[in-house]
């Protein structure tokens, strides 16, 4: 396997301009000829099937939701980027491209980085003609405001609900093309596998969610936007339906898997409350601009909050990091609050948590100015915990929250296998190490939007097109496969519930593979997850049969294929000795505690070439070459 | 705490159904009501029955997959709340719930407590959008929008298309959502030039797939968990008197 | 685009129909109340109202006509919104908890039914039963004696009051409706226009009431000697 990037020649801010000439076309009469699968409807996938219909391509579209409305890309919260430059403030493609760049701390391709700073213009142009109400000034002219620490203004948002937002614009155009007949939507519909004939991918394997059957499609190509595979951590701040099977059982057929270690742990999380708990909500980090985050100095210190005189408190961010205090960089906050814990100073139920804490903002600015700014982040927290955050401090700790890895992608948006795009957040491309507030919208639709509808027609026009019947043998084998697998699951009926498996696996994952990580905690996880995984096909309990809607069967499918992520995972941060993004390696730290990057050996794209069942699998390097900018140390001090 | 809880069952579109007793015995009042679902599941699977099904996915708020009706009230009757953001503190110890799909003839059962809603994405199909295509549209401040209709439109836009209104509306109608979308747009100037014909189609699309009328009973609006208000019934209402006679003046 | 499809098939089409045939039904409930409390400045005045109708036959027949046609478009919509909205709902729920609804607007169909058959039994009681009461010494149809014999009668005045309870009751909800489905009703404007339903609900149910409840209790008696 060979990871070339395809990367354009030329200066790096006229590569894509060029790179548009360069790439060949496809004759507008011929686009209807050309069949294109989409799997996945958020941001990436919605907006991409809209376009590849607009240009008059056949496209199928797939979700496992009811609805592709209901994707999880609705959920975030903060905004998006782009270079717009509107505020006046110092903005630029250029300085877009930086932070990216320095954000994902140095393990992103320059080349891709800098096209979605470009793009990003644009997508905010497309969104605010679909109608997507951003928030507006007095004038009528678009709001911004800074997030995540960045020094200019270049967040677009619409209120605390900018995903849905822009998914529903995304929505809205993939609904008008399945009106015209352009698009076939196929919602409760889950891939199992994908096909290759002749190297080439041209077709997946899906099962109908409602009437349990396999069946397959073919086209000309395969597009992959099925998100991130941060349940493999059990809880996270995904939906509970996100899962890593379409691009894991894509990995199995050949496409390289890059950089699964880049995990983003988001800081201002809800505690977990219990065992019996589904998933982690996230409230937005601009709490951490009015709220102090402290643990009591005492270990195990069972004192009401209130009861705890301030000597006796540690604001250890403020302590940490004098001049950015509670507003670190979401990994470095997060990885304090686990410090904290692990020595035993944490809060609330199994000392998993640090207080946040608006005292002092509600004494300054009063508790109507404190409600004004943040009363539906105190009522939600209210919601959930039952507590009342004007009364006493908010608990929070961090949670698994995006995922920078993905399926290795060139400079096109193709996989290793040639045919197989895979775009937003399942692709690992734009966000290196660890990415940026606001980012992960901006990278989705630039993907779909305005990167693969050129990359794609590339593709068709040069290479032989055929696309093959669905019932070649190598269909007929992939649902054979599926087939096969699904009742393997069903007949093992042991003893242990699917979800005590998944939250078994996602605690070992976390613990060994989570904010921090060391050589021995990993090995041990990968010695124990081929156990956990003999566990799971022995003794599992999926009742019910395959031809059916069978919840269990689902949740099933997806739990196996994370038995098998998980080793991949840690494996990807096993080999990678370094600290870097999200990336935090203990062996590899500063004096005082910082991530220490290793740029000679470790400046490279890890790509994982699956090998077989229970084989290692082989690890390939894409060097990373920064001709741009300027490989430097990050400081929060 | 211990609950008793009377659960529709039905095995697939075509069978009858019946409500089942089950005892969720061990409730903590942390837990959300599907991890309370979840956790009744986790004991029915590990004895080899057929869990409880039931839609949910983000389990925030946000994503509208999750369509309980709890003791006669969709999403269980909390202000501004979905089921899934409910939470067993509401509930007292030894309470018998009664959970049960939505119904509603456009949104047929699947199986236990999972409803189809396609009939909402077929209304969106119909007209619910602007056909702006990608590319070769103008930079983004060159359309000025008033704060304040930015504000209603997303006052609107905010529908996560759970179907809450129509599950709780006694004619079982779609107003509630259809209005909330044409309202988004028909409020923005980039909405302008289909605004009629959005409308039109969008309520013909509504009536073909057999939603009640609104008889202005105001069930919609106390169940939304985005609390989207009845005004934007009254906007549809009359946006649609505004598309007939337009068109027909014009003799389209 | 078909004009009259939009509006007698659409199910905002109907809604407009009940709403325009509502509006001009509560027109005349307002008149007639108007002119019937004219019964309490006395035998001569009302007489003389009554007089005053019937000399313009034409016009009488036209609104009439116009009363009718509203009354028949009104049930019909009724009608149909209500089978559509039944078979919108094939299976009921086994536990139904009202949020945020009134009693007036879930049970609409059987107040409007219920006030329809009062105004069948009105009608024959007072307008088409045969000239029971003779005329004044004017020569002109004695309408006052003909009310005062009428609600005399403790039942029929009771019956009065019950229908006159449900007309009201539809009304509160009707005309906060009618401003609804004609799309008037936002903003501000929603609390004014549900302000002014509840209002006039009101005023129409004292006024109404109160011409059998003063026969009851003994206005008018006179004429009966």
């Amino acid at each position: 396997m060979n990871l070339n990037s395809n990367i354009p020649s030329g200066p790096l801010a006229s590569k894509w301009e060029r790179h548009k000439f360069d790439m060949k076309l496809v004759n507008p009469a011929n686009k209807r000829k050309f069949e294109v699968l989409v799997v996945g409807s958020g941001l990436a996938g919605a907006s991409a099937a809209a376009t590849l219909a607009e240009l008059g391509y056949k496209v199928k579209c797939f979700c496992y939701q009811d609805s592709p409305r209901r994707a999880h890309s609705i959920a975030a919260q903060g905004g998006i980027n782009a270079a717009k430059n509107y505020q006046n403030d110092g903005d630029s493609v250029h300085r877009l491209f930086y932070d990216t760049i320095k954000g994902g701390d140095f393990r992103a391709r320059e080349a891709n980085v800098h096209r979605l700073a470009e793009v990003s213009r644009q997508i905010i142009d497309q969104c605010v003609a679909q109608g997507v109400p951003f928030a507006r000034e007095y004038s009528g002219y678009l709001s911004n405001r800074s997030f995540g620490g960045a020094q200019v203004s270049r967040t677009f948002y619409a209120r605390g609900q900018t995903g849905q937002q822009l998914l529903l614009g995304a929505y809205q155009a993939l609904s008008r093309q399945i009106g015209l007949g352009n698009v076939q939507m196929f919602s409760r519909t889950e891939m199992q596998d994908l096909v290759l004939v002749d190297g080439h991918a041209k077709g997946v394997v899906v099962r109908n969610l409602v009437s349990g059957e396999i069946s397959s499609h073919s086209g000309d190509a395969v597009i992959l936007a099925t998100g991130g595979y941060c349940p493999v951590f059990y809880l996270s701040t995904n939906a509970v339906g996100c899962n890593v099977t379409a691009t894991y059982r894509a990995y199995k057929r050949g496409a390289a898997f890059a950089n699964p270690c880049y995990t983003q742990i988001h800081p201002t999380c809800i505690p977990v409350s219990g065992e019996h708990q589904s998933k982690l909500t996230l409230m937005s980090e601009s709490l951490r601009n009015d709220g102090r985050v402290w643990v009591p100095k005492k270990q195990g210190d069972a004192r009401k909050s209130c009861d705890i005189p301030e000597t006796e408190r540690d604001y250890f961010l403020e302590r940490k990091y004098p001049s950015f205090g509670n507003l670190a960089p979401r990994d470095i906050a997060s990885r304090a609050a686990k410090e904290v814990c692990d020595e035993g100073r944490g809060v609330g139920p199994g000392g998993l948590g640090v207080f946040l804490d608006f005292e002092d903002s509600i004494n300054r600015l009063g508790e109507n100015s404190v409600q004004e700014r943040y009363g539906n982040l105190f009522n939600m927290y209210e919601r959930i915990t039952g507590e009342n955050a004007y009364k006493q401090p908010m608990r929070i700790f961090p949670a698994p929250h995006y995922t920078m890895g993905g399926l290795w992608v060139d400079y096109n948006l193709m996989s290793s296998i040639p045919g197989l795009f895979v775009l937003g957040e399942a692709n690992f491309s734009d966000h290196g190490a660890n990415r940026l507030g606001a980012s992960a919208l901006m990278q989705g639709l630039a993907d779909g939007y305005f990167v693969i509808p050129y990359t794609i027609g590339h593709y068709f026009a040069s290479h032989d097109q055929f696309k093959p019947s669905t019932s070649h043998a190598a269909f007929k084998a992939a649902e054979e496969e599926a087939n096969t697998k699904i009742s393997q699951l069903l007949s093992i009926k042991g003893s242990r519930s699917i979800r005590s498996m998944h939250w078994e696996l996602g605690r070992l994952v976390w613990e060994k593979c989570g904010m921090a990580r060391d050589k021995e905690g990993l090995a041990n996880a990968i010695q124990r997850i081929p156990e956990l995984r003999e566990e799971f096909w022995q003794n599992v309990s999926v009742p019910g049969s395959a031809n059916e809607l069978n919840v269990a069967l689902e949740q099933a499918s997806r739990v196996s294929d994370f038995m098998e992520f998980g080793e991949l995972l840690c494996r990807d941060a096993h080999n990678r000795d370094e600290s870097c993004g999200g990336h935090f390696r203990t062996e590899y730290q500063t004096a005082d505690g910082e991530a220490l990057r290793n740029d000679k050996d470790f400046s490279y794209v890890a790509g994982w070439e699956y090998q077989g069942d229970n084989k290692p699998p082989i690890l390939h390097k894409e060097p990373l070459k920064y001709e741009e900018v300027k490989m430097t140390q990050r400081s929060y001090k | 705490m211990n609950l008793t809880l009377k659960i529709w069952r039905q095995k697939n579109a075509d069978d009858a159904g019946e409500f089942v007793t089950y005892q969720a015995n061990d409730v903590s009042p942390d837990m959300s009501f599907l991890e309370m679902l979840d956790v009744v599941n986790e004991g029915l699977t590990s004895k080899g029955d057929a869990p409880i099904a039931f839609d949910s996915d983000c389990r925030e708020g946000i994503c509208g997959t999750c369509s309980l009706v709890i003791n006669g009230t969709p999403h269980g009757g909390q202000k501004a709340t979905t089921a899934c953001q409910l939470h067993m503190r509401h509930f007292q110890d030894g309470e018998s719930i009664t959970i049960e799909p939505w119904r509603a003839r456009p949104f047929p059962v699947i199986r236990d407590l999972i409803v189809n809603r396609q009939a909402f994405d077929k209304v969106i199909q119909s007209g619910g959008y602007v056909s702006a295509s990608t590319g070769g549209t103008p930079d983004a401040n060159a359309i000025p929008v008033s704060k304040e209709n930015a504000d209603t439109a997303m006052d609107a836009a905010a529908c996560i298309g759970c179907g809450a209104c129509v599950a709780a509306c006694k004619n079982a109608s779609a107003m509630l959502f259809v209005s909330a979308k044409v309202s988004h747009l028909g409020t923005l100037p980039q909405g302008q030039p289909e605004k009629d014909q959005r409308v039109l189609s969008m309520v013909k699309s509504m009536d073909e797939a057999g939603f009640g009328n609104c008889t202005v009973t105001g069930a919609c609006e106390a169940v939304c968990p985005k609390e989207i208000s009845l005004d934007f019934i009254s906007r549809l209402n009359r946006d649609y008197a505004a598309a007939v006679v337009k068109s027909a003046w014009k003799g389209k | 685009m078909n004009i009259f499809k939009a509006i007698f098939h659409s199910s905002l089409g109907k809604k407009y129909i009940m709403g325009l045939t509502g509006l001009a039904l509560f027109g005349f409930v307002i008149g007639h109340m108007v002119g019937n409390l004219q019964i309490f400045l006395g035998q001569d005045k009302l007489n003389a109202y009554g007089a005053f109708l019937k000399s313009m036959p034409k016009l009488l027949w036209v609104a009439r006509i116009g009363l009718l046609a509203c009354v028949g478009l009104h049930i019909w919509a009724a009608v149909k919104l209500v089978r559509e909205n039944r078979a919108a709902r094939p299976d009921r729920y086994a536990q139904v908890k009202r949020m945020g609804t009134s009693f007036a607007s879930r049970t609409m169909i059987w107040s409007g039914l219920i006030v329809f058959a009062f105004i069948v039994y009105h009608l024959f009681d007072f307008t088409i039963a045969p000239d029971y009461t003779g005329h004044d010494d004017k020569g002109r149809h004695d309408i006052f004696k003909m009310v005062v014999l009428g609600f005399s009668n403790p039942f029929s005045a009771i019956f009065y009051l019950i229908a006159n309870c449900l007309l009201c009751i539809h009304l509160s909800h009707g005309v906060k409706s009618l401003f609804q489905s004609l799309g008037l009703s936002t903003g501000q404007f929603r609390s004014l226009f549900n302000g002014i339903a509840s209002a006039t609900a009101w005023i129409i149910f004292i006024g109404n009431t109160s011409i059998p409840l003063a026969v009851l209790l003994g206005f008018g008696k006179e004429v009966l000697k």
